[in-house]
């Protein structure tokens, strides 16, 4: 879609909806929000983007190959599941820092969980969309 | 006994595939990867096994929530078998995979997907919620879907739509008996479920529910008449893929069916009848639809069928005779029906074709190889003193306890059909002289390959025929073992027990 409106907007639009995902992702565990909606969300800002200046343009922005997301997020998640073990307790226990730090708030092993949901989403959304609009 | 190790095997087959598609594309790395992994998973399921079967049932509960709100992980010795079982499988079908499957449909992933379809498998067996049980069969049902559609043949698609399409049902009518299960009792731990599930007055209620769950588990497990689906989609399929989901996936479907109707419906007289009756026409609609065909992947395909049949039929007959019998003979279909898929593998690659009308002269050809074919092929049929025989034993045995005369009668016709299968399959494929052979199709041909090339697609065939015949020979093991299991699921009262016991872990 080349109009310049749009190709405005959403330039502006990338940095936005990125940083409202993250707060999106942090928000998360107790209120609305987590790992997978914050994932979707900076999907949809790089599929907004590629509606505007095509595939090529996003991928140069994007760098990497969104598929490497996938292992990577997972293995995040699995060293945040398995980490209680180290303290003796089941996998999937929270184990949680005491103070809640600026900006950020309670730091514990489901934050690392969530953060790894959000890269596997966004890695599999992204494989997904590039490898559609690729054969169109 | 609490122990938060025992999600190893799932986590471990989890990261086997992270590791995989960290390498994707290189196949050739992930052939070795994934061979090694697997034989560490290997370890990691006799490890368990071992555990379980000298320390008795371990508990954990994920998260650290206690027993009826947070998601448990048990494993008995039912679970901890069947765990082992997959890992030997997942093993062997990963060196037959590396050897047998072509690089394009490798390229797709084929390794990731396998751990991806065993770690489901193997937290179906550790699962101590309903919910989750769920889960891990939604985790198998989509790996399988990517595995039975990867390549992306006409025949393959046309396949993969039939088993999506009734797989999906089969998981609708498991969630909405899982959903009247909730509704019920307000819970969803097996354990706490097989206590609740005994005070509820309302025994129409509990047969409706049990009712849909055993439609969902009979469409996951292919009996009567809800399993049109398996010989549409099984033979497609490349030959290590057809293993494990012959070898695994219908088993997952007796597994459960099983450990629900043991645990949480126990006791069901209604169901037990309608389970007999199932369990009956099962083996006759297998063993006739076997007779019928001549493509071998499609033979194969409904004497798993029929051999769902005895399962059933043991779990029909209800008693704790009939359940050694279901148990062994779940332990000893598994090893020989991945060990048959592979070995059509096999004769495809070396023939080209895998029409029986096509195919002879194996046992001129190939003396040692045909040897080595008996022992899935006769063992499949239980001439004593191979592995089928016994577990046959322990059904008129136990159906002669209960006096269920006419499941008796349809177990011994079973039989006999299967004989009559393979013998046709033997000397068609064996014995008969060969015409025009190999067939000229695409694939590598067995006597292009190099002598390694040809080991790694012997070797796994050896592996699960050496385990057959131990199944056969050392009898006595597995026989004990069934009757720990069978004794443990009829008096589950210690496994309730152990589950409802734990209380959080203090750090």
């Amino acid at each position: 879609m080349k109009s310049i409106i749009f190709q405005t907007a959403s330039k502006y639009l990338l940095p936005l909806l990125l940083l409202f995902s993250v707060f999106i992702l942090l928000r998360g565990h107790y209120l609305p929000g987590g790992g997978f909606v914050g994932g979707l969300m900076a999907a949809i800002a790089f599929i907004l983007y590629s509606f505007a200046f095509g595939l090529k343009e996003t991928k140069s922005i994007v760098k990497l190959n969104p598929r490497y997301l996938m292992p990577v997020g997972l293995a995040v998640s699995i060293l945040a599941a398995v980490s209680p073990w180290l303290v003796n307790l089941p996998v999937m226990t929270g184990l949680w820092y005491d103070e809640p730090l600026k900006l950020i708030g309670m730091v514990g092993s489901s934050l690392f969980f969530d953060i790894g949901v959000y890269l596997v989403v966004i890695g599999s959304t992204l494989t997904i969309m590039f490898s559609i609009s690729e054969t169109i | 006994m609490n122990n938060s190790w025992i999600v190893l095997p799932i986590l471990f087959q989890l990261v086997s595939a992270v590791v995989l598609l960290l390498t994707w594309g290189n196949i050739k790395i992930q052939k070795i990867v994934s061979i090694l992994l697997s034989a560490i998973g290997l370890g990691i399921g006799i490890w368990l096994f071992l555990l379980i079967y000298n320390h008795g049932i371990q508990v954990t509960q994920s998260g650290n929530w206690p027993a009826p709100f947070g998601i448990t992980f048990v494993a008995d010795t039912f679970g901890s078998t069947m765990v082992l079982l997959a890992s030997i499988a997942g093993f062997s079908v990963s060196i037959f995979a590396a050897g047998s499957m072509s690089r394009a449909r490798l390229r797709f992933g084929f390794f990731p997907l396998l751990h991806f379809l065993i770690m489901g498998l193997q937290g179906a067996f550790l699962t101590g919620d309903i919910f989750n049980l769920y889960v891990w069969f939604e985790v198998i049902i989509i790996s399988s879907f990517v595995l039975i559609t990867i390549g992306g043949k006409k025949a393959q698609l046309e396949g993969a739509i039939k088993y999506v399409a009734l797989n999906l049902l089969a998981s609708i009518f498991f969630l909405i008996g899982i959903a009247f299960l909730y509704g019920l009792t307000g819970s969803l731990n097996m354990a706490d479920l097989a206590t609740k599930v005994q005070e509820i007055d309302n025994k129409g209620l509990i047969n409706v529910t049990a009712s849909l769950f055993l439609v969902a588990f009979g469409i996951k497990s292919a009996v009567f008449p809800l399993y049109f689906w398996l010989p549409a989609s099984y033979h497609t399929p490349p030959a290590a893929v057809g293993a494990i989901f012959g070898g695994l996936l219908t088993k997952v479907g007796v597994y459960a069916m099983v450990r629900t109707f043991t645990l949480i419906f126990a006791g069901d007289v209604f169901l037990s009848l309608i389970l007999s009756v199932m369990a009956a026409l099962t083996i006759l609609s297998g063993a006739l639809g076997a007779m019928y065909h001549r493509h071998l992947g499609k033979i194969f395909g409904y004497l798993i069928i029929c051999h769902i049949g005895f399962m059933m039929a043991g779990v029909g007959m209800m008693t704790e005779l009939a359940i050694v019998g279901t148990v062994f003979y779940l332990v000893h279909d598994i090893i020989v029906k991945t060990n048959l898929f592979m070995v059509s593998g096999l004769i495809l690659k070396i023939n080209g074709t895998q029409d029986i009308k096509e195919l002879g002269g194996m046992y001129k050809s190939k003396p040692l190889l045909s040897l080595l074919m008996a022992i899935p092929l006769f063992s499949l049929v239980g001439i004593p003193p191979l592995s089928g025989f016994w577990a046959k034993l322990f059904f008129i045995k136990g159906g002669l306890e209960s006096k269920e005369y006419f499941l008796i009668a349809f177990i011994i016709l079973g039989s006999f059909l299967t004989l009559w299968v393979i013998a046709k399959v033997w000397s068609e494929v064996f014995w008969k002289d060969a015409v025009n052979l190999p067939k000229k199709s695409k694939g590598i041909f067995f006597h292009e390959l190099s002598s390694t090339g040809k080991w790694v697609l012997v070797l796994p065939v050896i592996f699960l025929s050496i385990i057959s015949l131990y199944i056969g020979f050392g009898a006595e093991h597995i026989v004990s073992l069934s009757q720990r299991i069978a004794s443990e699921l009829m008096n589950p009262a210690s496994y309730i027990e152990t589950v409802l016991s734990q209380k959080t872990i203090e750090p």
